[in-house]
């Protein structure tokens, strides 16, 4: 089958709309999984056995999990206990939690990596709890997270196809159904490869930048 | 009741082609890694440019674009693949992209005197790979291989779209004819858990038993 170049770029103005939708949910769920995970981080570090536990326990089991079926879960199971949500705002919910659970490593490695001696210091000299995240903890916690974070972003970006399998049309949604409407399969799909190529090998080189620029390693 | 039975077997039956498509795909994304990544060092321009090649394609798109490409394209350009095929292939590829920077970064980590007692016993440069570092190099890629490996395992849900009957194909079959939602999925979705539990488990046991007499894990 030879490529057809008048054919690729009449599907382009289709897969721009799925693009649109894949970068919307790229964005929710990253935002999603940025606070989500937060909490979480928070909770599992809770002095209260029985928040950590089973905190720890859920986390660890989301992540042991297909996202795919985590979509289908809340995808199908919803609606039955009377939650009705958009396809889109499922998926961006299934990205967020799952994302949520690697995000809240970061946080808590990061939040952890914090000498003790800070936290001392900041004791003895009257700090309040809130003024020592505020200013001790967070600023020095944060900046070394940046990159971690930045590549589960990256890594979501990429994983948003999985959510054309509950009907959110996205890029590879509507890539497959130009493909079946022209059964013609070869353009379509590879232009999908190609777009998230363009976006994910540079972000490659931008990581690096960030990592050079807040990671403790390269100082 | 009795015809959970039936359901339940149906969803075992997917476990199995599950189990399968992760063992097929580790051992897959075993060999490239350790291939790629040591490809990526060597001092051949043309060799490490076509692993660097390797690695960013892969890692540049989910395992999900690649298994659509590889199951709709590569038949049309002349290359018959059926579903297995075309599942293997791309969690194998797109893990050992993964797995590939692990091996290099775990080689270069071990301490460069090693590489020269290694040219001063007069050892061949297959010898001080296959004897000296690779051993060492080895356990320090393990738990980040085992985090590979449950990446795999939870990529191979994505066959059921390309119509694979594996554990996540069969939860669909029986949900569509039970119209129950919950129990399928929360079986499939507590099986799966226990297989990463058995991944995660294996390679901590793997490491204790390899760590023994090295220095390099503390």
């Amino acid at each position: 089958m030879e490529w057809d170049w008048n054919f690729a770029i009449k599907t382009l103005p289709v897969l721009g709309e799925g693009v649109l939708v894949t970068i919307q949910a790229t964005v929710l769920g990253s935002v999603l999984a940025l606070a989500l995970g937060l909490v979480f981080a928070l909770m599992r570090r809770s002095q209260n056995k029985l928040v950590s536990r089973p905190t720890s326990f859920f986390l660890e089991f989301i992540r042991g999990t297909p996202l795919l079926v985590q979509l289908y879960f809340l995808f199908f199971i919803l609606p039955d206990v009377g939650i009705l949500l958009s396809p889109l705002v499922a998926g961006v919910i299934g990205l967020g939690l799952h994302y949520a659970t690697y995000t809240a490593e970061v946080y808590r490695a990061g939040i952890d990596n914090i000498p003790r001696g800070q936290w001392e210091a900041s004791k003895a000299v009257n700090l309040t709890a809130p003024q020592t995240w505020q200013h001790i903890i967070l600023p020095q916690a944060i900046p070394p997270m940046i990159p971690a974070l930045a590549n589960y972003i990256i890594a979501m970006f990429k994983e948003t196809p999985l959510l054309s399998a509950i009907t959110v049309l996205e890029l590879m949604n509507q890539a497959r159904s130009i493909s079946n409407f022209h059964y013609r399969y070869l353009e379509p799909m590879t232009l999908v490869g190609v777009f998230f190529l363009l976006i994910s090998i540079p972000s490659v080189y931008f990581l690096r930048r960030l990592e050079r620029k807040y990671s403790p390693h390269y100082k | 009741m009795q015809h959970w039975f039936g359901y339940l077997q149906l969803i075992f039956e997917g476990a199995l082609l599950t189990a399968q498509l992760t063992v097929l795909g580790c051992a897959l994304a075993l060999f490239m890694a350790i291939i790629a990544g040591l490809a990526r060092m060597s001092k051949v321009k043309a060799i490490s440019i076509a692993a660097t090649c390797y690695i960013e394609f892969f890692r540049g798109t989910s395992i999900f674009v690649q298994l659509f490409w590889a199951y709709f394209v590569l038949p049309l350009v002349g290359i018959p693949v059926s579903p297995f095929l075309a599942g293997v292939l791309a969690l194998g590829l797109n893990v050992g992209a993964y797995g590939a920077e692990v091996v290099r970064g775990a080689v270069q980590s071990i301490d460069k005197g090693q590489s020269e007692a290694a040219l001063a016993l007069n050892l061949t440069p297959y010898q001080r790979m296959r004897h000296v570092i690779l051993p060492q190099a080895f356990v320090i890629m393990l738990p980040t291989f085992g985090n590979n490996a449950i990446e795999l395992l939870k990529g191979t849900a994505v066959v059921s779209l390309i119509s694979l009957a594996d554990m996540t194909f069969q939860s669909q079959v029986v949900r569509a004819q039970t119209g129950s939602t919950a129990i399928p999925f929360l079986t499939i979705l507590i099986l799966y858990f226990m297989m990463a539990m058995v991944i995660s488990r294996g390679i901590r046991a793997l490491e204790r038993h390899l760590s023994d007499g090295l220095d390099v894990t503390k």
